[in-house]
């Protein structure tokens, strides 16, 4: 069993044997995150997904998408990540004048109006997090079509698990649609393409949601 | 039922970053042997970390909640806004059932989390046996709905970008937002350092 050249530091790790591929034989080990109990993983068939027998967590579900139509998917979102931050959200018009909203616009208005922490917050849930998690994810399918692992493989996975949670352009949409309810009680509101982007984005999110990229590390395995 | 085994029962531990299951090292501070990321048997100092985070949440919930988070000026008009009163102007004047909205993610949500993580961290603490299944259920439920609570926040970022129209009309951010938003990530923190499998360590019946 060779570790080695997975970029860990071989010191620090040399009484860890790895378990699972012991008793590769029937399936391999899965713990619950939520319960630390211990089961065996099956294949699973289309809308199958496993539970913890203990706790009732999710422990797996099927996956229809393999490593191209992920990256399909990764390469749309950055396409309508890039048309959602490129035109402005929302148009308020006042007799004749008219205001419009970008994310940065948002982002250095915050910034500008006394309130930089939550410009801070907003560029990274918003604006950075999202994009680097894009890119990140791309650069690793790119390698993993051909089940290889990319540079940084296991870095750059790690940061992904890190970066999950503050991910938040879905509450960044329905905030933009209570913003233009409540503006509509005194202005002209007129959508623009960009919300339509975050639209659509939120689907592509929605549906990578459901993606536990710890496979990853299963379909790159390099003596698989 | 059919007592499913425990991996600290039987000396593997599971990597909780790329999933590959090890057998539990000597030591404390081992590395996953696949990815590199720190293997622990449970989060460290889970439930002391958790409740520091969850009261310094609820401290600065305080004034997120009294201080106003956005200031309407229209004609030299001055109108400053709270988290609830924002929300009973969207119910009068614009549409109930996004009031509802926001009101969840702004009232109802915060203050589950608070009963729920305080729930969980004493139940744990006595190592209670109650309602184990249910318990779980609720901590996953908290653990999903924590980040939709910066809701307002992005509200107001919003209108404060839109509503720039001098003397006729101007939206600017107030020091309750702030509080707010240092509220949502704070309990955000507190439900990922709380460890599940803690409630689960006392039990030898399920």
């Amino acid at each position: 069993m060779s570790t080695s050249e997975h970029g860990l530091s071989s010191s620090e790790a040399t009484d860890v044997v790895p378990a699972a591929r012991l008793h590769a034989s029937s399936g391999p080990l899965l713990i619950c995150e939520h319960c630390d109990t211990v089961h065996r993983g099956h294949a699973l068939v289309r809308g199958e997904t496993m539970r913890c027998v203990r706790c009732g967590a999710l422990l797996a579900r099927y996956h229809a998408l393999d490593a191209d139509g992920m990256l399909a998917l990764v390469l749309t979102a950055l396409i309508v990540f890039l048309i959602a931050n490129v035109w402005p959200v929302v148009t308020l018009g006042l007799g004749s004048q008219q205001s419009s909203a970008t994310l940065w616009g948002t982002i250095l208005m915050m910034w500008k109006q006394g309130t930089p922490l939550i410009a801070v917050v907003a560029a990274a849930t918003l604006f950075f997090f999202p994009l680097n998690k894009m890119l990140m994810l791309g650069w690793v399918l790119l390698f993993a079509r051909d089940g290889r692992r990319a540079p940084g493989f296991a870095a750059i996975m790690r940061t992904l698990f890190h970066l999950q949670p503050w991910t938040m352009t879905e509450v960044f949409v329905l905030g933009a649609l209570v913003s233009i309810v409540k503006a509509r009680a005194y202005f002209d509101v007129q959508p623009d393409p960009g919300i339509w982007a975050y639209g659509v984005l939120t689907l592509l999110i929605t549906v990578f949601s459901g993606i536990d990229l710890r496979r990853l590390w299963d379909a790159t395995e390099p003596d698989a | 039922m059919s007592r499913a085994p425990r991996a600290q029962e039987l000396g593997i531990i599971g990597c909780h970053v790329c999933g590959l299951v090890c057998r539990a090292p000597a030591g404390e501070d081992a590395a996953c042997p696949r990815c590199g990321a720190a293997l622990h048997r449970r989060k460290r100092d889970s439930i002391r970390r958790t409740w520091a985070l969850l009261v310094a949440a609820f401290i600065l919930y305080i004034p997120a909640n009294v201080l106003p988070i956005m200031r309407t000026v229209s004609l030299g008009d001055i109108d400053d806004n709270t988290i609830i009163s924002g929300v009973v102007e969207l119910w009068v004047k614009g549409s109930p059932s996004l009031a509802v909205i926001v009101f969840t993610a702004s009232i109802v949500v915060p203050m589950t989390k608070f009963l729920v993580l305080g729930t969980l961290l004493v139940t744990t603490q006595r190592r209670s046996g109650w309602a184990l299944r249910q318990r779980a259920r609720l901590y996953r439920a908290v653990e999903f709905i924590g980040y939709w609570s910066m809701l307002d926040v992005f509200v107001v970022a919003l209108l404060t970008a839109l509503v720039r129209f001098g003397f006729f009309s101007q939206v600017g951010p107030l020091p309750g937002v702030v509080f707010f938003g240092l509220t949502v990530i704070l309990t955000m923190f507190a439900s990922m350092s709380f460890d599940p499998r803690l409630m689960w360590d006392r039990s030898d019946d399920d």
